[in-house]
């Protein structure tokens, strides 16, 4: 049936259909690299041009840089949401993804992993590169990183119920990023208060409270996705 | 025993147009009905509501003699739907567009089952094209490959002829008859006359339809 050299079969069910569908994604992002490098670019360009527009003094700099790293992320990670579900949409294999026997939470729960580590996760270690252009006080790198990393699963997450929501929608982006900024503003507030609290050597609570809003939007995020999708593509 | 399929007094309204009202729909083990009616008559949405997918309608739908919302994983165990839109994706070949298929059924990745099926759907030598390079028809075929893949027992095809060839046409429609033999049953929208085909239910929707069934 299957040549020697070929690899182990995947085994069956849903952990087969979860690494498919995994795998599917990824091989598509990477058929597209453009679209895959699009936020990764806006995040450099916006971050390069903040020396150049406020000031090149260090000290000025260090004060904001938290908050403009956190923001052109954030920013960032929502450029490519719109794009998350619509594909999919187009072509019909959103509508073959909720005819599935497995359960939806955990397919989109598929899809959503690939958009974070094809979006945050990148963007999460290009930012102590960026960190260092907008002078960001030493001991506060790996701070960046770890909580860009939590918090951009957050958003992810949390931004895939808006994509869900606003798929059907032939213009869904502005309304897309009105449903979910909100949302997005309790993450914004304890990722720049752990890169800013770094300096000072103290990160680790407002790292805990990222990382339990990221259990709980792991918790309650697939849920709101499948029944979003549900809703926008049978209503 | 039971029914496959059944659904009593099905109604369904869009944009306060009534689409059907009391509709009943049975079907059996090695049935073939096929859905009529002018553009706009409600024909998708029936194979939709039929498929599990719509929640907007009022009626009864039972799968096996079970209420179809308390079956529902089994059912789309032994579902098999293609819609308007092919469900393939263009940056995909053809064989990974299967493969993935075949996954969300539940099973592993099998090669040669995925090489069979487009080989018999008129598709071999195109396995390694990426579908986006493909001819409208051949991207429908790779989606029909997937009658071909596996067994699933109930078939729901909304227009699947289109931008498919005459000779496809013939091949596909010994296929639904082959599916049917062996105890498969299929719901099927077409604006191909599938006049020679024996043993194939009508059931004809929109005004001069008045729901009527005809052998």
């Amino acid at each position: 049936m299957s040549t020697s050299d070929a690899p182990a079969p995947p085994p069956a069910g849903l952990w087969g259909a979860f690494t498919a569908t995994l795998k599917r994604d990824v091989t598509l992002a990477l058929r597209r690299r453009g679209d895959v490098l699009n936020p990764l670019v806006f995040y450099a360009l916006v971050i390069t041009l903040f020396p150049i527009g406020i000031s090149p003094d260090p000290e000025r700099l260090a004060l904001i840089a938290p908050g403009l790293l956190w923001v052109a992320a954030l920013l960032a990670a929502l450029l490519s949401l719109d794009t998350l579900f619509r594909g999919d949409f187009e072509d019909g294999t959103l509508e073959q993804l909720l005819l599935a026997p497995q359960p939806l939470t955990a397919l989109v729960m598929a899809k959503v992993s690939v958009h974070w580590l094809l979006t945050g996760l990148p963007l999460s270690l290009m930012a102590p590169l960026l960190g260092a252009m907008l002078a960001l006080p030493p001991g506060s790198y790996m701070v960046l990183a770890l909580s860009l990393a939590l918090g951009s699963a957050s958003l992810s997450l949390i931004g895939a119920i808006g994509a869900a929501l606003t798929v059907g929608l032939a213009r869904g982006g502005a309304l897309l990023s009105l449903l979910i900024l909100p949302l997005y503003i309790p993450v914004l507030i304890f990722g720049t208060g752990a890169v800013q609290a770094a300096a000072m050597g103290g990160a680790g609570a407002y790292l805990a409270i990222l990382g339990a809003l990221l259990a709980l939007a792991l918790m309650l995020a697939p849920l709101a996705i499948a029944v979003s999708l549900r809703i926008s593509i049978n209503g | 025993m039971s029914l496959r399929l059944q659904a009593r007094e099905l109604a369904c309204e869009r944009d306060d147009r009534v689409l059907f009202k009391g509709l009943d729909v049975t079907l059996d083990a090695g049935e073939i009905l096929c859905v009529e009616g002018p553009n706009g008559s409600g024909k998708t949405t029936l194979l939709k509501i039929l498929s599990g997918q719509l929640g907007d309608y009022t009626g009864e739908l039972h799968y096996r003699g079970e209420p179809l919302r308390r079956c529902r994983e089994r059912f789309l165990a032994n579902l098999l739907y293609l819609g308007h839109s092919a469900g393939v994706k263009a940056g995909l070949t053809a064989l990974e567009n299967l493969a993935w298929y075949q996954a969300l059924a539940g099973d592993a990745f099998d090669e040669a089952a995925c090489e069979r099926a487009l080989e018999e759907i008129g598709l071999a030598g195109f396995e390694d094209v990426p579908v986006g390079k493909l001819s409208a028809g051949q991207a429908r075929r790779v989606a029909l490959a997937r009658l071909a893949l596996g067994y699933r027992e109930l078939w729901i095809l909304d227009e699947p002829f289109t931008a498919i060839d005459k000779h496809g046409v013939a091949g596909l429609e010994r296929r639904l008859l082959a599916h049917a033999e062996r105890g498969g049953s299929v719901v099927i929208t077409t604006h191909h006359a599938l006049g020679d085909m024996a043993g194939i239910r009508r059931l004809a929707l929109g005004e001069q339809g008045h729901h009527g069934e005809a052998a």
